[in-house]
């Protein structure tokens, strides 16, 4: 801190880098964990003392993907020699994979429950996104009545618990058929992330000199060609960083998903803690997913790393 | 994605908008946000509003019955229900202190000349990240009393995480902790690089102590962005579900989001859990106005 170090100031340092690093690996381990227990055989997945060095394995991601039966005695030397790599794996786990009658592999719920998060979650970002950059655009650079009000009223709607809106969103889905579908997950978390992006959004365009409109305003750009040409170029990182948070919050949610869905549109977070059942579940499985899941969010993370600061102290830091 | 949406929308109202006036724009561009907001969001609570004086059942074609404010009577006097908010705010007394400790601490720390100060805090970024369904499922096996890595790491033997009432709150607790944290110690981060340098330099010229350093100048300087740091915990805390209810389900994990679900959506008392829907609703006001006036605070200064 101060420009010259003394002694005792150094030391003091040293010992400050050293508690930051065993803090960040205390909040790493959990991270690690899974991640390398979505590489293990099953049996080392829950050996005392944890089994820290292995081969890893494919055959969780395998398993993950394919539906699978209990093998009923080991297959046929012929078998086995016959298989692919993959489902070798799998029948050294003492299990084999299910075909369809044209023998082509079954594929388990975890791809489709992929694929619907995805779905879910860009279409409501893009649309969370888009209006809520309009609707920031028309707060900071018009007069607004009623603006502080308006804006409260915004953010009010994000501070109910899922769970207090979704009994009476679960009764008007039922009574107008989109229970269970795509467009009713992404109407929801639009709607849950549209306050977050005008909040944002409004914060980065209020940073924006007025005078770039302006001067393309007296240049004979009309009103809607100055906000395209000119305020949307500006913003872009600010668009960027505000889909990031919303993409992350709508593929993470939970509540509404397990309320609203339970086939045809369940996303991945209800549907991986459902995997794990009664009995002895496959951790390996189970981490297999999860890290699978949580690979997006990850890079996301790390790409977007120098806005995400700004984004999640909005209001707050700003002078 | 979002500016491919742009862009196409830039073609086709350009032509329209030639000319079109700012109080137009302003319209198109406010109007259908605040209405989409209200119908799916403020509609659907008057429309709760309505079940909670009701005896009406979602799983039954049994006709609503009015039965005033018999509803909100009943759960008022109900001691379950009042032990499900105890439960919530011994929750978010357990959780909130032990991110404000772990967060504020690690911030204070990273706040010195510390290597790779971006990328360590890029990295405890992470956990918050995360959704909070999945993050409890994969605790439950960390927490696992044969086999966990906490039990081994720690040598705890095989105690008992979350089938132990007495303990698996503060399971719950550690597990949102070690989310969350990293929220508090980003906005503490923020608030501690902005305390001018000059006020160190010139406690230093004193020959002020660190104690009183910390109290006297770092501590109120971050004093309100740390507020709102806990208020936000607070009220995230206040609505916690999907981690309670993946990680354990003990009775006395049972904080009033999950005694809401369960009241709607296993019990099918609708009509009962829209009132209690309510009363949680007007906390959460109450805690929402504390948070605003905060805000409001801080951008003053």
């Amino acid at each position: 801190m101060a420009a010259v170090q003394t002694r005792s100031e150094r030391a003091l340092n040293r010992v400050a880098i050293a508690a930051v690093l065993i803090i960040t690996l205390i909040f790493l381990a959990p991270i690690y964990w899974i991640t390398s227990t979505a590489f293990k055989p099953r049996n080392l997945a829950t050996t005392i003392p944890p089994t820290v060095v292995f081969e890893p394995e494919l055959s969780p991601f395998v398993k993950l993907f394919t539906k699978r039966s209990q093998l009923r005695g080991a297959p046929t030397p012929e078998e086995y020699a016959a298989a692919p790599w993959w489902e070798r794996m799998v029948f050294d786990g003492g299990e084999k994979i299910v075909r369809s009658g044209r023998g082509e592999v079954q594929p388990s719920g975890y791809p489709n429950r992929f694929m619907n998060s995805l779905i879910v979650a860009i279409t409501s970002t893009v649309l969370a996104v888009g209006m809520g950059t309009f609707t920031a655009y028309g707060f900071s650079r018009f007069r607004v009545k009623g603006e502080a009000d308006l804006l409260f009223f915004i953010l009010s709607t994000r501070m109910l618990p899922p769970v207090v809106v979704a009994i009476p969103m679960f009764l008007m889905y039922r009574a107008v058929g989109l229970n269970d579908t795509h467009w009713g997950l992404i109407i929801l978390y639009t709607a849950f992330n549209l306050s977050f992006s005008v909040w944002l959004m409004k914060g980065f365009i209020d940073e924006i000199p007025k005078e770039y409109e302006e001067a393309a305003l007296v240049d004979g750009y009309t009103r809607m060609e100055a906000f395209f040409k000119i305020v949307i170029p500006e913003a872009a990182t600010g668009i960027a960083a505000t889909a990031v948070f919303c993409f992350i919050t709508a593929w993470n949610e939970y509540a509404f998903a397990l309320i609203m869905t339970n086939r045809r549109a369940q996303t991945a977070p209800p549907f991986i803690p459902s995997q794990v059942g009664s009995g002895l579940p496959d951790w390996t499985v189970i981490a297999a997913g999860t890290f699978l899941f949580l690979l997006p969010v990850a890079i996301f993370t790390f790409l977007l790393r120098n806005h995400l600061l700004r984004g999640m102290s909005f209001g707050a830091i700003r002078k | 994605m979002a500016t491919a949406v742009m862009t196409s929308l830039d073609t086709k109202s350009r032509a329209a908008s030639r000319g079109m006036s700012d109080i137009r724009i302003r319209n198109l561009f406010i109007i259908p946000t605040i209405l989409f907001l209200i119908v799916f969001n403020i509609f659907p609570l008057i429309y709760s509003l309505g079940y909670s004086f009701t005896d009406f059942r979602a799983s039954s074609n049994a006709a609503a019955r009015f039965v005033g404010l018999q509803n909100y009577r009943e759960l008022l006097n109900d001691p379950f229900i009042w032990s499900n908010f105890a439960i919530t705010a011994k929750y978010v007394i357990v959780s909130v202190t032990g991110q404000v400790i772990v967060g504020f601490g690690t911030a204070m720390l990273l706040n010195r000349d510390i290597p790779l100060k971006g990328l360590l805090t890029t990295l405890l970024l992470l956990p918050m990240m995360l959704s909070m369904a999945v993050v409890g499922l994969f605790w439950k096996l960390l927490y696992d009393p044969s086999f966990g890595i906490i039990n081994y790491t720690l040598g705890l033997g095989s105690f008992e995480w979350l089938s132990n009432p007495e303990v698996a709150l503060y399971a719950v607790a550690i597990t949102d902790i070690w989310m969350w944290s990293p929220f508090v110690m980003l906005l503490s981060l923020a608030g501690l690089s902005a305390v001018p340098k000059h006020l160190y330099e010139a406690a230093a010229i004193d020959r002020a102590g660190p104690f009183y350093t910390f109290f006297r100048i770092t501590l109120p300087l971050v004093a309100p962005i740390l507020m709102i740091a806990i208020i936000f915990r607070t009220m995230e805390a206040f609505k916690t579900f999907d981690l309670a209810y993946i990680l354990t389900s003990q009775p006395t994990t049972e904080v009033i989001s999950i005694r809401l679900y369960k009241m709607a959506f296993q019990e099918w008392q609708t009509g009962r859990s829209c009132a209690l829907a309510y009363i949680v609703l007007i906390m959460i006001l109450a805690i929402t106005n504390i948070y605003v006036k905060y805000l409001n605070k801080v951008k003053e200064r």
